[in-house]
């Protein structure tokens, strides 16, 4: 997992598998910057997951919360293939935070 | 249905598990030559099945988890998730997606949701402070001629 910052935002780039076991470090650390920053956008970039179970929606939505309390927003970008089933399963796209098709954000990678 | 293979384990309901039960049980089914979409459907029924074991079945504790795997004829795989935890009192509303008694923990209530959506067939059978088990049934697509 790597994090990286712009002006008023923060890309976490998650990797690997995303399950009940790994989500509690990716949220310890993600929440960590995010308290600390309070950035207006929170990209979370699935591009390195290969396995996400629901948990990584759970995450997403804590995530949701998080921003709103600070009054900024999540966006869930680069979504791989195999991941789309989850997500659209998980209600999430009523929230408009899944990027749309060919809206790109600026990579910082 | 005639089994043409089986496979069993158990293991401890440490939640760094998880990962070893979806792949164990994903490499044993390789053997059918799934597509890349249906072994992701199969491993994550299982990860969310063992993941109520570890969160909801066995909380605070550490117990036993058991997985069979069953290869019966056309291609139709059969998994059980058993644990003999604290049990469910209800298993419908336990079914209910978004239903979750671990809020606190991020649960996002989906777990019965994913596994009914993305296998076949679940059938949930519980007994409150004896134990449950989960069985997962799918048919695989098969490519090939008879593993």
């Amino acid at each position: 997992m790597k994090i990286s910052e712009n002006e008023d935002s923060i890309t976490v780039y998650l990797t690997g598998d995303i399950d009940h076991h790994s989500a509690r470090g990716i949220r310890e650390d993600t929440d960590a910057v995010v308290q600390m920053k309070k950035p207006s956008v929170l990209n979370l970039d699935f591009s390195g997951v290969n396995f996400m179970d629901s948990s990584g929606i759970g995450f997403i939505m804590g995530r949701y919360r998080l921003m709103s309390l600070y009054g900024g927003v999540v966006r869930v970008v680069n979504v791989p293939e195999g991941l789309a089933k989850m997500m659209n399963l998980s209600g999430l796209s009523a929230l408009d935070i899944m990027e749309r098709r060919g809206e790109k954000i600026e990579s910082t990678k | 249905m005639k089994v043409q293979n089986e496979m069993s384990m158990s293991f401890e309901s440490r939640s760094s598990n998880e990962g070893f039960a979806r792949c164990a049980v994903s490499a044993f089914v390789t053997q059918l030559d799934p597509t890349i979409s249906e072994l992701n459907d199969i491993k994550t029924a299982v990860s969310e099945a063992v993941t109520n074991c570890v969160v909801h079945a066995y909380r605070n504790t550490i117990g036993k988890i058991y997985i069979n795997v069953r290869i019966k004829e056309n291609f139709v795989v059969v998994i059980k998730v058993r644990d003999t935890g604290c049990g469910i009192g209800d298993v419908r509303q336990a079914m209910q997606p978004l239903f979750t008694t671990a809020p606190s923990e991020e649960r996002a209530g989906l777990g019965f949701a994913v596994m009914q959506s993305f296998m076949d067939k679940v059938n949930v059978r519980s007994k409150t402070g004896k134990g449950t088990t989960v069985t997962l049934e799918k048919r695989l697509s098969c490519r090939v001629g008879n593993g």
